[in-house]
């Protein structure tokens, strides 16, 4: 307990790329844990734009069949970083939806860990970063399959867009499989906003940031996809870009 | 309406065009033709405003603007419309969320009350119909997945809705079945050819011209227009070439 309890440092993988200095003014970070028993069904939203440091850790147990869908919105103006994890039994479902939208000297980061533990589970995570600035995002996203979890369909998309070149961000995909027969994609780029898209927006009158935004808003957009708030989710996040840009 | 007067513009550094001059008045449609690597393109992205489009040298008045001195979307916000040769495709935003957006800043630009949801819908459709183009259309993503010929016909749309003072068409012509050329053609007519209006054709073709009639024809070589005539001149360039007719 105690060592789960100590401030931990970037040797650590999990925060190679954290802002320890801000971290430490949350710590320790409570566990918000949610259980599923065999058949339950769940959702949560996530929206954490405030001034920060603010630090959250979520961990989800899915029963047989259970099924979650996570959303998380956040760009805290200092430091955000969202843990996630889940377990999943068999034929258990879980979706992760994430965008985080960094500016400033603002560090954000999603870290997570899907542990498929039962057969025949599926899980998409989609993480969307947009930063500007001296801003860093981070992506940690882990998928395990452990030993027999035969049958596994999961899927990870980790996408960033730098519209400054001083902007920096860090995608780590990472798969671990102890079972055959399963089926893990993962992709992960990082680019920049395209140049003849903007042009052409802007040739039909949109102006600078509002041809950005509107491309942005695309670019987020599949992070949201099929959530049950997915239209205030947008209007969130572009209401932040728009303020970014 | 428009005035071009010794345009030298370049592109990664590279003279391309090398003292273009031109004047279009309202109620015109000037054609501009020729040869591959003549400057055609680069004459309206430099028009257009696009970024590493560079003018060098001379002016260009636009409706009593220095349209040299303007962004992208200020050009488009003083009626100047620019058709893509390779229209671009933008995924995850529709037409009809990207022109509604899009006229509404060029209307508040102007200093003009942005257009209602329904306002805008029942402009779009009528603009549509005219493209005879399906509003499920308008729906999807810019672009993406249209042919060649939807993406020319889309711009149209686009330029009947935004409806502009000078309509510049990179082109418009290229890509396009029979059928897709007339409609595109009568479309043009139907939006622009009007006394308060002008057109710049940009076309390799004669063909387009069958459609819509040209005032002036430019022949562009090497950088500037060296000859200018009616409408018999595409005739004599679509017969004789362009070397022939040029030199």
């Amino acid at each position: 307990m105690t060592q789960a309890l100590a401030l931990p440092t970037r040797k650590s993988e999990d925060f190679r790329y954290s802002d320890i200095d801000a971290l430490a003014q949350v710590w320790p970070v409570p566990s918000e844990d949610i259980c599923l028993r065999d058949g339950e069904e769940g959702s949560l939203v996530v929206v954490e734009l405030g001034a920060g440091p603010v630090a959250r850790r979520i961990s989800v147990t899915l029963g047989a069949g259970a099924r979650f869908d996570l959303r998380i919105l956040h760009g805290s103006a200092t430091f955000g970083r969202i843990e996630v994890s889940c377990l999943l039994a068999d034929k258990a479902d879980f979706t992760l939806g994430a965008a985080q939208l960094g500016s400033g000297t603002a560090t954000v980061e999603i870290v997570s860990t899907v542990t498929h533990q039962g057969q025949n589970a599926t899980s998409r995570q989609i993480v969307r970063s947009v930063l500007v600035g001296h801003a860093t995002g981070s992506c940690l996203g882990k998928v395990a399959v452990a030993k027999g979890a035969v049958g596994t369909d999961a899927e990870q998309s980790v996408r960033a867009m730098l519209l400054d070149r001083t902007a920096t961000a860090n995608a780590k995909p990472e798969l671990e499989i102890y079972a055959d027969d399963v089926k893990c994609a993962h992709g992960c780029a990082v680019g920049e906003l395209d140049a003849m898209g903007l042009f052409y927006l802007q040739s039909r009158g949109l102006t600078p940031p509002q041809a950005k935004a509107l491309m942005l808003q695309a670019f987020l957009a599949e992070a949201f996809a099929g959530a049950e708030e997915e239209e205030r989710l947008q209007a969130l996040a572009l209401e932040r870009l728009g303020a970014m840009l | 309406m428009l005035t071009i007067e010794n345009l030298h513009a370049t592109v990664a550094e590279k003279p391309i065009l090398k003292g273009l001059s031109l004047t279009i008045n309202a109620g015109e449609v000037h054609a501009i033709m020729g040869p591959n690597g003549a400057g055609k393109s680069t004459l309206g992205y430099v028009l257009g405003g696009r970024p590493g489009y560079e003018a060098t040298e001379g002016r260009v008045t636009f409706a009593g603007h220095d349209l040299l001195a303007m962004e992208p979307h200020e050009r488009a916000a003083a009626g100047l419309f620019l058709g893509f040769q390779y229209p671009v495709e933008i995924p995850g935003v529709s037409n009809v969320q990207f022109l509604r957006e899009a006229l509404n800043a060029q209307r508040k630009a102007r200093g003009e009350e942005p257009l209602s949801g329904g306002a805008f819908l029942k402009l779009a459709k009528e603009q549509a119909g005219l493209l005879r183009m399906d509003m499920d259309m308008l729906k999807r993503p810019v672009n993406v997945g249209f042919s060649g010929g939807e993406k020319k016909r889309a711009e149209m749309v686009q330029m009947g809705i935004l409806d502009p003072q000078l309509a510049i068409l990179d082109e418009t012509d290229s890509g396009l079945d029979i059928d897709a050329l007339r409609i595109c053609g009568e479309g043009i007519n139907a939006i622009m050819r009007r006394p308060d209006k002008a057109v710049l054709l940009i076309t390799h073709y004669q063909r387009l011209l069958d459609y819509v009639k040209p005032d002036f024809v430019h022949v562009l070589a090497g950088g500037r227009i060296v000859k200018t005539g009616g409408p018999d001149l595409a005739l004599e360039l679509e017969e004789r070439g362009y070397e022939a007719v040029a030199a």
